[in-house]
């Protein structure tokens, strides 16, 4: 009679086996959200603006935006993979969409607060369109970008785990291969590390928030 | 474009159609394991929401549970219920799906019985109405829409969960891309991200309607006057 051999839930002997394993996948897993967080942003800043500056789009892309937020992102990654062909650009294309979405939101909801009186205040001051947008509206609406880009940042790093349906999932290719051989402590390993990459950059991105817009502290 | 024309040529053939791994009985499966899952959400979100809500407390513990969610990718909560007792396929799934869907109805519900209007409140109470009463027949027709609301984003976020349920040997939608994956037949796969794609959109659009039936006409008027108002201001 053999008992079945010890299967913890945490063990730091499988940390210490598994380093080379686990370090690949998390810097993949990081790399894959920076980049994507990174590009969303550089893409749905000018977008927010123009929807802005032009109200009558606005309409159209939240609509868009919404309709495609309806879709899940397995079936976005099944979508996308066959027409690229390529594991890393099919699951960063993905999660650019899902963040982009989110931001341009938060963006243009930022924009759309903006006290009245004081892009008034701008154009009596003899501010143009562009110039109130860039040096007054863009400043007063950092808080709102700033928690798109938290949002945004959370959601992708839980996102990418379903990369593993195309084979770059990050700490989700661990979580899976744990679960296939019924490792217990690589299933909760990485699912520990894939919240603290979460915890960490939400709070990491707070400071940076706290820094950028030091006239909203002492305020409420 | 040769995915799109295998895709097609998939998507055509009627054999894919029918049976029991065919697109209508994986659809039938997927639903009505979003409909347990939603069911067993509300079961659990929408006494607690209601009650926290109508005693007016509980409002940061509502946004915890929402955002300490948020970090928690489905996909490992999915795996470390396959990998225990609760076993593979459809149930640790369901189960999965389920607690992502208790945030939405829970801090909705919450939302709706806390904004009661105060004098509606009151004027129920001036009417000799027992705060049970009150509650049945004044607080909880008024907060139907927001209610409403969150049972309709948390089955759209769990028909849109559903398909993970190929991962670990279940059934639904997934089951075709999973398949595609596994032989290589990216055509295969690309008709089923459609396929589940198209699902959510549908789903979303026939939840849409069936809240507008369901809200009461009067409240109805009254959102649209409210939102005329906002817009105006």
């Amino acid at each position: 009679m053999s008992t079945a051999p010890d299967n913890p839930w945490l063990s730091w002997e499988y940390v210490q086996r598994n380093w080379s394993d686990i370090a690949t996948a998390l810097s993949q897993h990081v790399s894959l959200t920076l980049e994507a967080i990174a590009l969303a942003t550089a893409i749905a800043l000018p977008l927010a603006a123009l929807a802005h500056l032009r109200p009558r789009l606005s309409g159209t892309v939240l609509g868009l935006s919404g309709a495609l937020y309806t879709i899940p992102s397995l079936a976005l990654f099944a979508i996308l993979f066959p027409l690229v062909r390529d594991r890393r650009v099919t699951v960063l294309v993905g999660l650019v969409m899902y963040a982009l979405l989110v931001l341009v939101r938060n963006i243009l909801v930022g924009l759309q607060g903006v006290d009245p009186a004081i892009t008034d205040a701008a154009r009596g001051l003899g501010y143009g369109r562009t110039r109130i947008l860039v040096a007054v509206e863009l400043p007063n609406a950092l808080p709102a970008v700033i928690t798109g880009i938290r949002l945004a940042t959370v959601t992708t790093v839980a996102l990418v785990t379903i990369g593993v349906i195309v084979g770059y999932g990050g700490l989700g290719q661990l979580m899976f291969r744990g679960f296939r051989s019924q490792y217990h402590a690589e299933v909760l390993t990485s699912t520990l590390l894939t919240v603290a990459i979460a915890v960490v950059a939400d709070v990491v991105l707070w400071g940076v928030g706290r820094l950028a817009t030091p006239w909203t502290r002492g305020l409420r | 474009m040769d995915a799109v024309r295998e895709a097609l040529v998939w998507l055509n053939d009627p054999l894919n159609w029918s049976g029991p791994q065919g697109i209508v009985s994986l659809t039938v499966e997927h639903l009505a394991m979003s409909l347990v899952a939603v069911g067993l959400a509300a079961l659990v979100a929408l006494p607690i929401g209601v009650w926290l809500g109508h005693r007016q407390v509980g409002g940061t513990a509502t946004v915890v549970v929402a955002n300490a969610t948020r970090a928690l990718p489905t996909l490992a909560l999915l795996l470390i219920f396959a990998t225990t007792g609760i076993g593979f396929g459809n149930r640790p799934t369901v189960i999965a799906a389920a607690i992502f869907a208790i945030p939405p109805i829970l801090s909705n519900t919450y939302t709706g019985l806390r904004d009661v209007d105060p004098a509606a409140r009151d004027a129920a109470n001036g009417m000799g109405m027992s705060p049970m009463r009150s509650l049945l027949q004044v607080e909880l027709p008024l907060a139907l829409p927001l209610v409403g609301a969150g049972l309709r984003t948390s089955a759209i976020q769990v028909i849109a969960t559903i398909p993970l349920a190929a991962l670990v040997g279940g059934g639904g939608l997934g089951v075709i891309i999973n398949n595609g994956f596994a032989l290589q037949s990216y055509g295969e796969v690309l008709a089923g991200g459609v396929l589940v794609a198209v699902l959510c959109l549908v789903a979303e659009a026939v939840l849409a309607i069936v809240q507008r039936l369901a809200t009461p006409p009067a409240i109805r008027a009254r959102d649209a006057a409210s939102r005329e108002r906002a817009n105006a201001g």
